[in-house]
């Protein structure tokens, strides 16, 4: 690709137009990040007097932890099963949305709504419905004799905040599977058809893997936001509980650090989390640059 | 191999443009037909009717003795080369090829074989691992009658297979799709807007006009004898002259026009048919005032005006002769030369 040089006049004028930015992430970003890397380092006693450098002791102490190994667990189980629903949810609806032709752009619209609300609202929704005393799905469920508390039970506790924090990751996806199909020359489809494969076929031989970058892409954004972009969904839910149950990575960070006060072991915890965006950054980018030429 | 039969086929779209109108054609088996128009006419709507990919509103369709109409486009047993190709991305050539036998329950053993030996024959063999990216397009395009030759259908359908081609590599493909058609005898449907397309490699010229069927015939049948307006002006490069008989001068041709058949009030005449020499048979006579010469090689073409009138026509010449810089000059075309037509209906009158 050729790239096009421009030349500034005044030397200073490019550096004024990126000091936006770049002062955000500074204040935003490097410097809590930076404090964090500090702070893993060091430990407080109970009272906050005084601090002692410990080294790697917050990192190792950590992964003896059963509290700790556990987030780890439950993060995996819930970022994974937030992941597969909201994708494969997002997937069937741009399916059935892709076969509409003059009603596409409006259920295209509603189903994108629900991105624009905040998380914690979210949250309030699920919590209502779900709710053990006052909520309509528990109601429901009784009549099927299931009962159903999230508050006593873990298992169901986690449900609820997978199907809570995968709600509004659907319209997201949602959006970028509908773009995906909408690429897809409607010609493959019917050289398909004519090839004798059923739509059943159609789907997993031909569409399903034209649109692997895009699930590729996918699949790493709903992970890096079930991992990180999902305390204000725990927090109006299940507050990490019962019993842990539901206490992911970040929700850990927060408890640990600003209600235990806990500040060496809070951000040993950020620094794994820093190093597990990375890592999947990497990933990302090194599967689609070379997935992109097919 | 089959013949593929087509009684009063229609289409209409929900929006009522009625694209296709009550279409009657017998295909023979192994024919080579070639639906021929300009954009609109509705010459892809039919190809996609037979192929099952556009449902028929009314009418009947055989393929063999097969009533087709409600048959999916795989029950159909046709192959269908698309304008962009259509190759799957993501599968090498080899996999393209293979995708239809496969999805048909073929063993593997015979999938190999029957792939090897169509690559063979299209000399795509080398390309068999790669994918359509890593492909020129004259190659894609061979890899697009591969995977619809690999199958062996009872018909080939071709929507205007060609037009991303440039210009030489179109005609040598053309050639090549003609002599296979002739080696492979399989019944064949081709969609073209291009008139030389259709005039080469067709046994038979379907020329459709707002989805109607305007003339069926050989290409020279059509050419030789256009049945009506719309055919004379489309069939033929540079396009027939179309005269009004009211712009020609009633005193000087009156013999001429009297010889020709009633109702007859526009003249049709092959650019080729006219000339500047008066022939020794009775012919009619047009004065004219030249606007552009055109010199294209192995002949050229003059651009006249017909006296006091805005009509433009077009006079194949071998060379710029002095006489064309008159202001006005004579030319004449022979009787036997001229297609009558009647405006009004829009067919020969003769």
């Amino acid at each position: 690709m050729q790239t096009k040089k421009l030349t500034f006049r005044n030397a200073w004028l490019p550096y004024l137009l990126l000091a936006p930015q770049v002062i955000i992430t500074a204040i935003f970003f490097l410097w809590p990040a930076g404090q964090a890397l500090y702070q893993s380092l060091l430990r407080q006693d109970a009272f906050g007097f005084n601090t002692t450098f410990v080294g790697l002791d917050n990192f190792t102490r950590l992964f003896q932890d059963d509290l700790y190994v556990n987030a780890l667990q439950v993060t995996l189980i819930f970022s994974v099963g937030t992941t597969l629903l909201s994708m494969s949810v997002a997937l069937l609806l741009a399916v059935l949305v892709n076969r509409m032709l003059r009603s596409r752009d409006t259920y295209t619209t509603f189903l994108v709504w629900p991105y624009a609300i905040a998380p914690a609202i979210a949250g309030i929704l699920w919590w209502f419905i779900f709710n053990p005393s006052i909520g309509i799905l528990p109601y429901f469920l009784e009549m099927l004799g299931i009962s159903w508390n999230h508050r006593s039970n873990g298992n169901q506790a986690m449900l609820l905040v997978i199907i809570a924090a995968a709600w509004k990751q659907i319209s997201y996806n949602f959006l970028f599977f509908l773009a995906g199909l909408q690429s897809i020359p409607h010609s493959l489809i019917e050289a398909a058809a004519i090839d004798g494969a059923n739509k059943f076929k159609r789907f997993w031989t031909i569409v399903f893997p034209l649109l692997s970058p895009i699930t590729f892409f996918l699949m790493v954004v709903n992970v890096v936001y079930a991992m990180f972009d999902t305390f204000g969904v725990i927090h109006a839910t299940t507050e990490g509980g019962p019993a842990q149950a539901t206490n992911i990575l970040v929700y850990k960070v927060y408890r640990d650090g600003f209600v235990s006060m806990n500040l060496g072991s809070s951000a040993a915890q950020s620094v794994i989390l820093m190093a597990i965006v990375v890592l999947l950054t990497v990933l990302q980018f090194k599967y689609i640059e070379r997935r992109v030429n097919y | 191999m089959s013949s593929i039969r087509i009684l009063n086929l229609s289409k209409v779209y929900d929006d009522s443009t009625h694209a296709v109108k009550q279409i009657n054609l017998n295909i023979d088996d192994g024919e080579f037909i070639v639906l021929v128009g300009p954009s609109g006419c509705g010459k892809s709507t039919l190809l996609r009717m037979i192929a099952g990919l556009e449902t028929i509103s009314d009418g009947e369709l055989y393929i063999g003795d097969r009533l087709v109409n409600n048959l999916e486009p795989a029950e159909r047993d046709i192959a269908m080369v698309f304008q962009n190709y259509a190759l799957y991305p993501h599968m090498t050539v080899y996999k393209n090829m293979a995708y239809g036998l496969k999805n048909r329950g073929f063993s593997a053993s015979e999938i190999e074989e029957r792939v090897q030996k169509t690559a063979k024959m299209l000399e795509i063999e080398q390309f068999l691992t790669r994918k359509p990216k890593a492909l020129s397009g004259g190659q894609r395009q061979r890899v697009a009658m591969g995977r619809a030759l690999v199958r062996e259908p009872a018909a080939f359908l071709l929507d205007e297979p060609l037009s991303n081609l440039d210009a030489k590599l179109r005609v040598q493909m053309r050639v090549e799709i003609k002599q296979l058609q002739k080696r492979l005898k399989t019944t064949s449907l081709y969609v073209t807007h291009d008139q030389l397309e259709a005039m080469t490699l067709g046994d038979r010229l379907v020329v459709l006009n707002q989805g109607q069927v305007e003339q069926v015939g050989a290409p020279l049948e059509v050419y030789n004898r256009p049945e009506t307006l719309f055919v004379a002006g489309f069939i033929g490069s540079p396009s027939m002259n179309l005269i009004d008989i009211d712009h020609l001068d009633k005193s000087i041709n009156a013999h001429a026009l009297s010889s020709l058949p009633k109702g007859t009030d526009i003249l049709g005449i092959r650019p080729d048919c006219l000339s500047s020499s008066q022939p020794n048979e009775p012919s009619i006579q047009l004065e004219c005032n030249m606007t552009l010469f055109e010199p294209s090689g192995a002949e050229s073409h003059l651009y006249m005006s017909l006296k006091d009138q805005q009509q433009i026509l077009i006079m194949r010449v071998e060379s710029l002769k002095q006489e064309f810089s008159e202001p006005y000059f004579k030319v004449y075309a022979k009787i036997k030369d001229i297609h009558p037509f009647n405006k009004l209906s829009g067919k020969r009158t003769d």
